[in-house]
C-alpha cells in the first residue's frame, strides 16, 4: 500500500490529487488539470483576444462549453422586439463569443439554443457536471457545481486564457473546512436559509483560503438542487469552493442526462464515484457545525450576505462602522422588525435559486393568491429547460394569475446588466446571492431570502415569514 | 510584462470593510470586450452621484489623492465576483498596491496577474495606515516589506511563483506552456475521466 492509500483523505484531497499534472513545490504552484471549462460572454473576450495575440489555439475544445447568460435580455417584451433595448456593447460581447466559439470549435449554447441558460444551471442539467471533476469558469459562483462532489471554482480572465490554452491552471492547494449541518430542516426552511445562516455565523471572509465540504444529516436529506444552493453561496463565505460527497441522490439526478456516461461507461463511472467520499478518520483543517433543527427562514438586512437575521428578528445594533453604513444605505434602523417592511420588487431567479424546485416552491406559495398591489415580481427561470419544465407543470400560469412576470432564462436582476434592474431606494426581496450596494441597480436595496420567503413577501407586499402561509394552505387542503 | 519591484507613494485610504468587486467596478461596465480604459469607471457609484458629478467626500476625489498609487482599505478587500475588471480598473487608474488586513482569494490572484500587489499586513500597521492617509509608504516586493515613514516596517507574504514572475516580468502562461509535455502525458496516462 502506498501512503496515499494508507492515510485517510477528504473528498477534496482525492479530487485534487487525481488532477495533479505537476505537484506543487516551494517555488512553483501545482499544475492542475481541468476537466470542464465553462465559458460565458462577460469574462471571456479578453482571454480569447490574448490567444489571438499570441497565435494560440484552444487545447481542448471538447472540454469547453460556452453559453450566454449575463447580458441577454429576459423580458418577454425585449424578446418580442428582437432585443431592441440591448446595448451595443452587450451585443458586441455576445457576437464576439459566437465568433470565438466558432473559430475554436467550442460548443456554444447561444441565444437561440433551447438548452441555453445560466452557466451554473445548465452544467448540471446537461450532465456536464459530474462527481470527481475539476470545473472552472470565469465566474465566482462556479462553486455551485461542487454539489456533485466536483472541485469547482471561479477564476479570472487571465486564468480563463490559461485554461483555454493549456487546459491547466497554476494553483496552490487551499485548506479544507468541514461544515456539518446536523438535524432536520423544519418546514418552510430551505437550503438557502441554511447557507445564509452559515455565512451569518462564520462571516463573509470565514472561508477565505478554504474549500468547504458540507456534510451531515440535513445535507444528506437535501435534493441536488438544495445542495447546489448550498455550494453556490460558498463563495459568499469567502471560500474557494464548496463540495458535497456524491451519493445515490447525486447518481439518480445524473442518470440519463444528455452528457452523462451511458451503459458500461456509466457503471465504470459509478464505481469510481463511490470511492470519492471523505474517508473515515480524515481531518479537515478547520470545522464548523450548525443545527438545522431550530433554524428559521433567514433574510439579509445589510449590504453583504453575512449581515443576515431570522425573518422574525429585529435589525441588530451595528457592530462596526461598515455595518452602520450598511444600515444607512438600506434605510433601516437598529431594533426595527424586518418582517412587515414594505418591498417594491420581488425577484425569484439566479444561479442560487432558479431551478425547478425553487420555482415549484414559489408557485405553491403563490397558488390562489395575488402579488400585492404596487409590487413587481419577476420570475426568471435558470435555463430554457427549466422554463419548459415549469410551463409543462403549469407553473407559469400560477405566476401569471398571481400577477408576476414570467421571463426567459438568464441572470437578469441578479446582476442587473441586461436591462432588468430596480430603481434607487427600492427594496427588493431577492433569491439571488449578493446584496452588495448597487448590485440590482444603483441605489437599489437587496434583501436576500429563499424562494418561499420571496413569494410570501410578494403576497404581503412586505417582508414576510413564509411559514404561516404554508400552514394556512395546509389547513385549506 | 513590466517588472514590479518597489512602489513608493503616498496612500489613499478607503476605510470600509468588505469592499466588493461590484463596488470597485459596477456590473454595468462589464460589457466591455477590452481590458483597457476601465479606470474611468473605478468605484463609479462611490465617486460619482446619480448625475455623474464627483462626490467631494469620496477619498479618491480629494485633491491630495491625485497621483497616489497605494490604496489602503478595510478588511476583506475584493470579495465577491471573480471579475478581473476590478484589478484592471484599479491598475488603469494608477494603483500598484492594495493594503488590507485580509484580501479575498480570487481578487488576490487576479491582482497578482496584473501587476497590482495585494499586501496583507497585521492589525497594528494597518490601523496606523488607516489613521494616516497620505503617508509616504514603500512597498518592496523583493524584500516583501512595507515601510512606514517613521522607519517601522512589516513583512508580507506573497506566493513565491507570482512574486518571481512579477520581479522578472515573466508571464506565467509561458511557464504553463512549457509544461506541455507533462500535460500530454497526464492526458495519456489517465484511463478514466469523470
Ligand atoms: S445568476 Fe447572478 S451570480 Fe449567477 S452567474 Fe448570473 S450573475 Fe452570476
Amino acid at each position: 500500500m502506498t501512503d496515499a492509500q494508507a492515510s485517510p483523505q477528504t473528498l477534496f484531497d482525492k479530487v485534487w490529487r487525481e488532477h495533479l499534472v505537476c505537484p506543487e513545490t516551494a517555488e512553483t504552484p501545482a499544475v492542475l488539470y481541468i476537466d470542464l471549462h465553462l465559458v460565458h460572454e462577460v469574462t471571456s473576450p479578453q482571454a480569447f483576444a490574448m490567444l489571438r495575440e499570441r497565435r494560440l489555439s484552444v487545447r481542448r475544445p471538447d472540454r469547453t462549453l460556452a453559453t450566454v447568460d449575463h447580458s441577454v435580455p429576459t423580458s418577454p417584451a425585449s424578446w418580442r422586439d428582437g432585443f431592441a433595448g440591448m446595448d451595443d456593447q452587450a451585443r458586441r460581447q455576445v457576437r464576439q463569443l459566437t465568433e470565438n466559439c466558432g473559430r475554436h470549435g467550442i460548443r456554444l449554447l447561444g441565444v437561440n439554443s433551447s438548452r441555453r441558460g445560466i452557466v451554473h444551471v445548465i452544467g448540471p442539467e446537461l450532465g456536464a457536471t459530474r462527481p470527481g471533476m475539476t470545473i472552472v469558469c470565469g465566474d465566482s459562483h462556479t462553486t455551485t457545481h461542487g454539489a456533485f462532489g466536483a472541485l469547482a471554482f471561479g477564476i479570472g480572465t487571465t486564468e480563463v486564457g490559461h485554461v483555454l490554452a493549456t487546459q491547466c491552471l497554476l494553483q496552490r492547494k487551499p485548506k479544507s473546512l468541514g461544515v456539518e449541518i446536523s438535524g432536520t430542516l423544519p418546514e418552510g426552511v430551505t437550503a438557502k436559509d441554511v447557507v445564509l445562516a452559515l455565512i451569518g455565523r462564520i462571516g463573509v471572509a470565514g472561508g477565505t483560503g478554504h474549500v468547504i465540504e458540507y456534510f451531515g444529516e440535513a445535507v444528506s436529506a437535501m435534493s441536488m438542487e438544495g445542495r447546489m444552493t448550498l455550494c453556490n453561496m460558498a463563495i459568499e463565505a469567502g471560500a474557494r469552493a464548496g463540495m458535497v460527497a456524491p451519493d445515490d441522490v447525486t447518481f439518480e439526478y445524473l442518470a440519463g442526462r444528455p452528457m452523462a456516461p451511458k451503459d458500461a461507461a456509466w457503471d465504470v463511472s459509478l464505481d469510481r464515484w463511490r470511492q470519492l467520499p471523505t474517508d473515515e478518520g480524515a481531518v479537515f483543517d478547520a470545522s464548523v457545525s450548525l443545527s438545522a433543527d431550530s433554524l428559521e427562514p433567514q433574510v439579509t438586512w445589510g449590504t453583504d450576505p453575512g449581515m443576515v437575521m431570522p425573518v422574525t428578528g429585529r435589525v441588530p445594533d451595528p457592530a462596526s462602522p461598515s455595518q452602520a453604513r450598511a444600515l444607512d444605505y438600506m434605510g433601516m434602523a437598529a431594533g426595527e422588525a424586518i418582517e412587515g417592511r414594505p418591498v417594491q420588487v420581488v425577484f425569484v431567479g439566479s444561479c442560487t435559486n432558479s431551478r425547478i424546485s425553487d420555482l415549484r416552491q414559489a408557485a405553491q406559495l403563490l397558488a390562489g393568491r395575488r402579488v400585492a398591489r404596487g409590487v413587481r415580481m419577476l420570475v426568471v427561470p435558470g435555463s430554457q429547460q427549466v422554463k419548459r419544465q415549469a410551463e409543462a407543470e403549469g407553473l407559469d400560469r400560477v405566476f401569471a394569475e398571481a400577477g408576476a412576470e414570467w421571463h426567459e432564462s438568464g441572470c437578469s436582476l441578479c446582476i442587473a446588466m441586461n436591462g432588468d434592474r430596480a430603481a434607487a431606494g427600492q427594496y427588493v426581496v431577492s433569491t439571488s446571492n449578493r446584496n452588495f450596494e448597487g448590485r440590482q441597480g444603483p441605489g437599489a436595496r437587496t434583501l436576500l431570502a429563499s424562494p418561499l420567503t420571496a413569494a410570501a413577501s410578494a403576497v404581503a407586499g412586505a417582508v414576510a415569514d413564509p411559514r404561516p402561509f404554508i400552514a394556512r394552505q395546509r389547513r385549506i387542503a | 510584462m513590466e517588472p514590479v519591484r518597489v512602489i513608493r507613494s503616498r496612500t489613499v485610504v478607503i476605510p470600509s470593510e468588505n469592499i466588493d468587486t461590484d463596488q470597485i467596478i459596477p456590473a454595468r461596465f462589464l460589457t466591455t470586450t477590452s481590458r483597457s480604459g476601465l479606470g474611468q469607471h473605478l468605484f463609479a457609484d462611490k465617486r460619482f452621484d446619480a448625475d455623474g458629478k464627483p462626490r467631494p467626500e469620496f477619498p479618491l476625489n480629494r485633491p491630495e489623492a491625485a497621483g497616489c498609487s497605494i490604496l489602503v482599505a478595510g478588511r476583506n478587500f475584493g470579495c465577491g465576483s471573480s471579475r478581473e475588471h476590478a484589478p484592471w480598473a484599479l491598475h488603469d487608474y494608477g494603483f500598484r498596491a492594495v493594503v488590507s488586513t485580509e484580501i479575498a482569494d480570487i481578487f488576490r490572484s487576479n491582482a497578482l496577474r496584473n501587476g497590482l500587489l495585494p499586501v496583507v499586513v497585521g492589525a497594528d500597521i494597518h490601523q496606523w495606515l488607516m489613521d494616516n492617509p497620505g503617508a509616504e509608504v514603500t512597498v518592496d516586493l523583493e524584500a516583501r516589506r512595507v515601510g512606514l515613514p517613521d522607519g517601522r516596517f512589516a513583512t508580507f507574504e506573497v506566493e513565491a511563483f507570482a512574486r518571481y514572475c512579477l520581479l522578472e516580468g515573466i508571464d506565467p502562461l509561458g511557464f504553463l506552456m512549457g509544461r506541455a509535455g507533462d500535460i500530454r502525458s497526464y492526458e495519456e496516462r489517465r484511463a478514466w475521466t469523470p
